[in-house]
């Protein structure tokens, strides 16, 4: 597995990890809550943190893994500094995603589920951001968006984040 | 919360505050601006011209005399930022930083709206100060987001001020639970998620069923690419989701309840945990709830970004926090749905209409809308179309009347091509079709269906088959895998498109295309892959020429496809 690291790093992100899942201990329904606040902690989801949070909820590995590969929000390799991602809602796409796409390939490489080499990227592509009156866009970081985007401007866009 | 006399006091203090946002002169201030924190608006920066106008009342001295409050979605997204100044209702839009000291000192202290900021008909002069006179709001009727415009989504007060909670007190201390299931079904309210099927009937499946405990679960799984609907109302007004799903917990007889929202909605998300946090604090969700012996409770539970997950049997899975994957049915949730209990499930906006339906009563409810489709319709407008944004409209509202009066038409002089409804699952309806009523049953006739409430606007500009194979590829993606037909079946028909949108197409694909629609739609496991081939199905109906010309003389009239670099093997 590429990126894999399957054992931790760091002992603070154990004992971090514990606090996170204490609260759940044994309680294999909040499996997702679980992920999502390891996944906040950590960045991603390497194969010890999925160990932990088996032996923590009373789950087999192989269930957890079934759940971190099946919905899209879960990674299991560490992703860029920043998150870029495109909005391909229908509003978007018959604006124009396409060419945001283009433009992002163009100025840093990458496709979407890419990292650039030096980690400062992960682009991904996403549904629907409501920001609809905005097409086509893109949302950096979760939270800053970039509207009636052309491609000539993603690369100052780009710029903002180191 | 133990009694009724407490609602009705707090309520009677949050209506001094309201009234001035009904147009009545204020008790404790001049003015209130309301201004939007819809998604759109906070893309556009909305918090900025919040703190400017604080900013510049401070430096007038105003701030005492006017309350400055950040609301939900007020609808029209690509105006934003934009506010609403009562008690005038005056509507401004695009605002920016800058313009709040002229706000302030023109509008707040001078009593006069600043021109140049006021909304105006595109081609004509005079602006329209009015939000009541502006066609965009006029020809909506708001029931589920009654409360949007009007409250701050984090005081509770404003919400009972509203007459939020009152349908759950009726409900609670004047109805028997198999009185407010009748209401509902009397209503003729049907799931807003999507499919339709009658609320009420759903609601008495489950209180007939033998086991217990039951639950109550709210499907905010939002995924349809290019719809809002559901955060906005999250976002905007969660306690009118929480009180809906208290009086379902009352009628089926369940203590507890579920929320799933999406981990993409972290606003909405926040929005909803205060608002549970604040119920539990006045004793609307807890134990003993006026002090009538009944007990409720609500969960978030987050989805994780899995399309599939909408489709209820598999977002029952999910809630379990597992791979949520569909099963097949029956059982019904209804009989069968979380931990294997009897679960009703409903969409954020079917919620959100409950209380209204349980306060103003079942007959004024069907008294809206047309024969068979009752109430309104949250829609999500967006695509080339001039005003994008949320609006509500009454069933019935013809397709005519959404995309050029609320929406204002074209832009850029183009011409009309399409409208697609229902997303993914749902089809384009060409222009010969514009004046069809908006109902579960007329758009169903055309291929198209009512959908969650995603409505894209498509001009010239848009080739239709390259439109089709964007939401086949978006279904290929969100195949949970589990059943052949969806898993393969799609992928073949996604192949089939790519090659005839770069010039490869081959003598018998439209067929081959309908035939393996056909077999997909008959043969899949759950909604997504029944309705997975509905895109490709409605734009084979009616533009059936557009793809003959991409097989047969490789043009493309819109020319989005791009035959020069095509690759019949491209598997992208």
């Amino acid at each position: 597995m590429n990126g894999c690291e399957c054992t931790p790093t760091d002992a603070a992100l154990v004992k971090g990890l514990a606090r996170i899942i204490e609260p759940y201990r044994g309680q294999p329904n909040s499996l997702i809550q679980v992920l999502a606040k390891a996944q906040e902690y950590i960045g991603y989801l390497p194969k010890w943190v999925q160990v932990q949070v088996a032996e923590g909820l009373g789950l087999s590995l192989q269930e957890i893994y079934g759940v971190t590969t099946f919905y899209a929000f879960f990674s299991l390799i560490p992703r860029g500094r920043h998150k870029l991602s495109v909005c391909a809602g229908t509003a978007c796409y018959v604006k124009g995603t396409k060419n945001v796409l283009k433009g992002v390939r163009d100025a840093i490489g990458i496709k979407p589920g890419q990292t650039t080499p030096d980690s400062r990227f992960t682009m991904e592509i996403v549904r629907c951001i409501g920001a609809c009156g905005l097409a086509p866009a893109v949302i950096v970081n979760g939270k800053d968006v970039h509207g009636r985007l052309e491609a000539e401007q993603i690369p100052e866009i780009l710029s903002l984040y180191e | 919360m133990k009694s009724l006399d407490e609602l009705a006091i707090i309520k009677e203090s949050a209506q001094e505050t309201l009234q001035i946002r009904y147009g009545k002169p204020g008790v404790l201030h001049k003015a209130h601006i309301m201004v939007c924190g819809g998604q759109g608006c906070i893309s556009s920066k909305c918090a900025e011209v919040v703190d400017a106008i604080r900013e510049a009342l401070k430096k007038h001295n105003f701030s005492d005399h006017v309350k400055v409050v950040l609301t939900g979605c007020m609808g029209p997204c690509d105006m934003g930022p934009v506010a609403v100044v009562f008690p005038d209702a005056v509507f401004y839009r695009r605002l920016k930083p800058k313009d709040a000291e002229a706000i302030v000192l023109e509008h707040i202290i001078g009593g006069q709206p600043v021109t140049r900021l006021l909304y105006r008909v595109p081609g004509e002069k005079d602006p329209v100060p009015s939000m009541y006179d502006i066609e965009l709001f006029k020809k909506q009727e708001r029931i589920v987001l009654r409360n949007t415009l009007y409250i701050d989504p984090l005081s509770i007060e404003e919400y009972i001020g509203r007459d939020g909670y009152a349908a759950l007190a009726k409900a609670l201390t004047r109805m028997r639970p198999g009185e407010v299931v009748e209401e509902i079904k009397r209503s003729g309210l049907r799931g807003r998620g999507g499919a339709g099927f009658s609320t009420g009937m759903k609601w008495s499946f489950s209180a007939a069923a033998a086991g217990t405990p039951k639950y109550v679960v709210c499907n905010g799984d939002e995924g349809d690419p290019g719809a809002f609907m559901d955060r906005s109302v999250l976002e905007g007004d969660p306690h009118s989701v929480i009180e809906g799903m208290a009086i379902c917990g009352r009628a089926i007889g369940a203590e507890q309840g579920y929320v799933y929202v999406r981990a993409e909605y972290p606003l909405a998300i926040e929005r909803l945990e205060h608002a549970i946090r604040k119920a539990r604090e006045f004793g609307l969700l807890g134990k003993d709830i006026f002090g009538t012996g009944f007990n409720f409770d609500i969960e978030i539970r987050i989805g994780a970004g899995a399309f599939v997950c909408g489709e209820e049997t598999a977002l029952l899975a999910s809630v379990e926090g597992r791979r949520g994957e569909p099963r097949p049915r029956p059982p019904f949730p209804a009989i069968e749905g979380v931990f294997g209990k009897p679960t009703v499930i409903n969409n954020v906006e079917t919620w959100a209409n409950i209380p209204a339906i349980i306060f103003k009563g079942a007959d004024w409810f069907a008294s809206i809308g047309t024969p068979k489709s009752k109430g309104t319709k949250v829609f999500a407008l967006a695509g080339k179309i001039t005003n994008t944004g949320i609006v509500e409209v009454p069933m019935g509202t013809t397709l005519r009347e959404m995309v050029f009066d609320i929406g204002g038409g074209i832009p850029k002089k183009k011409e009309f091509k399409a409208v697609q409804t229902g997303g993914p699952s749902g089809g384009c309806i060409p222009a010969r079709h514009l004046d069809t009523p908006i109902d579960y049953d007329s758009l169903g006739a055309l291929g198209a269906i009512m959908g969650s409430g995603g409505m894209i606007v498509m001009d010239q500009d848009t080739c239709m088959v390259d439109i089709a194979k964007f939401f086949l590829e978006f279904c290929v993606d969100e195949s949970c895998g589990k059943c052949s037909p969806c898993r393969i079946g799609t992928k073949r028909m996604h192949e089939i498109l790519e090659r005839i949108s770069t010039g490869h197409g081959r003598e018998g694909d439209i067929e081959l295309l309908v035939e393996l629609a056909t077999t997909i739609k008959t043969t899949a496991l759950c909604g997504l892959g029944q309705t997975a081939p509905n895109p490709v199905l409605s734009t084979i109906r009616y533009f059936r020429d557009e793809y003959e010309q991409h097989i047969r003389d490789h043009v493309c009239v819109a020319k989005v496809c791009d035959f020069a670099n095509g690759d019949p093997d491209a598997s992208e």
